[in-house]
């Protein structure tokens, strides 16, 4: 007897690798493991206005670059503007470039964009910042900024514990008069920033915005980050608090100006917004669309062979319920595979609908097929006049529903007329040989496992699965090379065999 | 129908050996597919069983085409009944038996006469492959009609008893009698509602009956008290059944033998795929027999010491 340590080897490698595959796209892509589960998701509009002064103009404009958000549409709507959307890949920093040749009057222009929470709030350096030049107080502060600074950092380990103790000084209740001189004259983020780099720890300022549902005319609030061990952390000076909140929206990291007019005055930039939910599956595919990372799905497919396969990737699920009925269970059907493809036939017409549809065309061909076989037809004439005979029966009821106003008997079509063929030919032997209530019972038994292959395969949860985790087939791979081990006594068997119990 | 169900270990305890079992442990690794054409077509096995001086009801012809359908009343001229099955039919399907035959006219068991265009129209269903397995194209078998034994008159219905032996590497470790009933139409499948009566390996005589896997005691048409049943000739049926295993080297075998009144025991078919019901008529599992002739590892022992080990190990008074 040969080893079935590769088998099992086998199947453990198909299962780990299925779970792990499902596992994979859940987490790493985002798909959600239920259908029908929603997000939220944030709609921006930020609305640039500024005055023409008849010459050419040009409007910079930094773009949300912010780990904790995915950018999953955006648009710029700016009538008579040339548009370029920039991107320096090396600090990150995305730019929208508007132009006109003459820009008169108050000018607006309007980016949008759809913003999905992702959930990493840790802002990571991509590489190690260079050290802030030194920053040059005015005579006026040099004292009192190094009083202070010299201070705070004789109470300080690192650059983060600095930065705290800083921030701390520069919102105490009761401030010194350093402080308050230096205050007086600099904005706190400002100040913050300054203090931070004559001390040569490297710190950036940024802008962010604030987002909550329906608001309107907001504006960006700035931040100071500062880089600590491979992580920029935010601070807010303005009220000394560390860290950020889940609906900050870091707009611009680049420390420069958000917004550069050149050929125009009086610009400013509105923020509005507005919060609305949406399908996790839909956003994790625009996700992934944007990304790139639609590569092994098949999602990328056309529409026509997408619905394909939602019904081929079914098949899976019902020829696995047959395994199970038939192993497992015992129970016998006519024709090994008949009942999955009836219950594919199912999922379009619906049970109800399917079953009366079902019977009525199999009892129709069991008459008319009675009447063929009095005619001695060799097999294969008689199985084709049966084919035919089953596409007339289809197409007669298909009118006869549309004309009494039924559109549930338009689905009828959807039955394979071969396996019907095959059915009505096998029923009306078994009928000859012995007897209706055979046929009633195997008829009946084939019909309860297409319904149960039908109940299995029209789970919303089960077609969300087998479409979107396309790993979960190796999963049914390895049950069924495992079933098709098992050596155990089948359900059915256990009554069958009751008399051989020995009861004691 | 009593709907109680047996714990798995229970079963496991009476040796009672299960479908996927079979399937797997036996079947899938004793009988080889290349040998499977020996036993699934029944005019191989005829011509196999020829071959080995092993007895077999007479070949009254083969119709191999359509047009060949017509000279089936010449073939059977002067016999007094005859029987057509198909070569490569499964489950007792396909097989019409006439044992009436009146000129030119051709009566069934129970009286039934079966018209020419009938018999044209199942022999050309045969043909087109209706009840072999996966509808292969087959042939027609024409076959002299058992004159069965007496000494089942009164066991069995309008039909041929048959007896069942699994024979396992080459021992006979369970038998079976068939008897048809009323509700099988005369034919001798069990799941048909023939009556299966448990017989000892060791004796030959009756030991338990069922019919639709439940226990009975007497025949449901005949009334005769079933476990009374001695069957004749039980050694040369043993030999014969063991002699097989050689023949078609298949080592999970069922065969099916009937008792002639002129020529006795004669092989009917072999089964490589034989039921389990045998377990219920014999009141016990299979698998302790099984289990101990697998432990005899590489023996030589010829037919006939096979057959005495048998006797004297897989008896139900033995307790082997």
């Amino acid at each position: 007897m040969h080893s079935k340590k590769p088998f099992y080897i086998l199947v453990a490698l198909l299962f780990i690798s299925g779970i792990a595959a499902s596992v994979f796209r859940g987490i790493e892509h985002n798909v959600p493991f239920l259908p029908g589960k929603q997000v939220q998701s944030w709609a921006v509009d930020a609305k640039v206005s500024f005055q023409g002064i008849g010459e050419p103009a040009e409007v910079s404009f930094s773009l949300p670059n912010d780990p904790a958000f995915e950018v999953l549409v955006e648009n710029a709507s700016s009538p008579g503007y040339g548009l370029t959307i920039s991107q320096d890949n090396q600090d990150q920093e995305r730019r929208a470039l508007w132009s006109v040749r003459s820009a008169t009057g108050m000018q607006n222009l309007y980016y949008k964009v759809t913003l999905i929470p992702t959930g990493t709030t840790q802002v990571i350096a991509k590489q190690e910042p260079v050290a802030p030049k030194d920053f040059i107080w005015p005579a006026t502060e040099k004292d009192a900024a190094e009083q202070v600074i010299s201070k705070v950092w004789a109470k300080s380990a690192t650059n983060l514990s600095f930065a705290q103790q800083l921030n701390k000084a520069l919102n105490a209740a009761e401030r010194t008069q350093n402080v308050e001189l230096l205050l007086s004259s600099n904005t706190p983020t400002k100040l913050f920033l300054h203090m931070l780099h004559s001390k040569g720890v490297p710190a950036q300022e940024v802008s962010g915005l604030y987002l909550e549902d329906q608001r309107r005319r907001q504006q960006l609030s700035s931040f100071v980050e500062v880089y600590n061990d491979g992580e920029w952390v935010l601070f807010d000076p303005s009220n000394g608090t560390q860290g950020r909140k889940d609906n900050l929206l870091l707009w611009d990291r680049s420390g420069k100006s958000t917004l550069d007019v050149t050929g125009g005055v009086n610009s400013q930039v509105n923020f509005s917004m507005l919060q609305d939910t949406r399908s996790a599956l839909a956003t994790s595919l625009d996700v992934m669309k944007n990304q790139g990372a639609l590569d092994f799905s098949l999602y990328q497919l056309p529409l026509e062979e997408q619905s394909l396969f939602k019904g081929i990737l079914l098949i899976p699920i019902g020829v696995l319920m047959v395994v199970f009925l038939r192993v497992i269970v015992g129970l016998k059907t006519s024709g090994t595979f008949m009942p999955v493809l009836i219950a594919l036939a199912f999922i379009q017409t619906t049970l109800l609908t399917g079953l009366i549809g079902f019977i009525l065309i199999v009892a129709c061909g069991l008459m008319i097929r009675s009447y063929l076989s009095q005619l001695n037809l060799l097999l294969i004439s008689r199985i084709s006049a049966v084919i035919i005979v089953v596409i007339g029966i289809i197409g007669i009821f298909t009118l006869l529903s549309y004309k009494f106003g039924l559109s549930e008997g338009l689905t009828i079509t959807f039955f394979p007329m071969i396996i019907l063929a095959w059915t009505i030919e096998r029923m009306s032997i078994l009928w000859e040989e012995e007897g209706p209530k055979e046929v009633l019972l195997q008829g009946g038994g084939s019909l309860f496992v297409a319904t149960l292959a039908y109940l299995a395969m029209s789970a919303t949860w089960v077609q969300h699965w087998v479409f979107n985790f396309l790993g979960i087939h190796l999963v049914i791979l390895a049950i069924v090379l495992l079933m098709g081990q098992y050596t155990g006594y089948r359900l059915l068997e256990l009554r069958r065999f009751k008399p051989l119990a020995g009861d004691k | 129908m009593r709907f109680e169900f047996a714990m798995p270990s229970s079963l496991h305890k009476s040796g009672v050996l299960g479908m996927n079992k079979r399937n797997i442990d036996y079947i899938g690794r004793y009988n080889p597919r290349k040998f499977y054409k020996r036993v699934d077509d029944k005019l191989t096995t005829k011509q196999l069983a020829i071959a080995n001086d092993i007895a077999v009801p007479a070949l009254i012809g083969v119709v191999r085409e359509q047009h060949e359908i017509e000279e089936i009343p010449a073939m059977v001229e002067g016999e007094s009944g005859f029987v057509i099955k198909p070569s490569k039919g499964s489950g007792g399907k396909g097989i019409l038996v006439i044992t009436k035959v009146e000129g030119n006219r051709y009566f069934k068991p129970n009286g039934q006469e079966v018209t020419h265009s009938e018999i044209y129209r199942h022999v050309s269903n045969i043909l087109s492959g209706l009840f072999s397995l996966g509808g292969a194209p087959d042939v027609g078998i024409v076959e002299g009609l058992i004159q069965f034994d007496p000494v089942f008159d009164g066991y069995s219905y309008e039909g041929v008893p048959d007896i069942r032996l699994i024979v396992y590497k080459g021992f006979p470790v369970m038998g079976m009698l068939r008897l048809s009933t009323a509700a099988s139409d005369g034919k001798a499948n069990l799941h048909q509602g023939a009556v299966g009566v448990g017989v000892d390996i060791g004796s030959g005589k009756g030991l338990h009956a069922v019919q639709f896997d439940t226990p009975v005691d007497l025949h449901p048409d005949t009334n005769k008290k079933l476990t009374d049943i001695q069957v004749p000739q039980w050694d040369f049926l043993l030999n014969t059944a063991s002699k097989a295993y050689e023949m078609c080297e298949m080592g999970y075998l069922g065969t099916d033998m009937v008792l002639d009144k002129v020529k006795g025991p004669l092989l009917l078919e072999l089964n490589a795929r034989p039921g389990l019901a045998i377990q219920i008529a014999n009141g016990r599992g299979i698998l302790p027999y099984l289990n101990h002739v697998d432990s005899l590892g590489n023996h030589n022992m010829t037919v006939s010491e096979r057959v005495e080990y048998a006797k004297k190990h897989f008896s139900h008074n033995a307790e082997s």
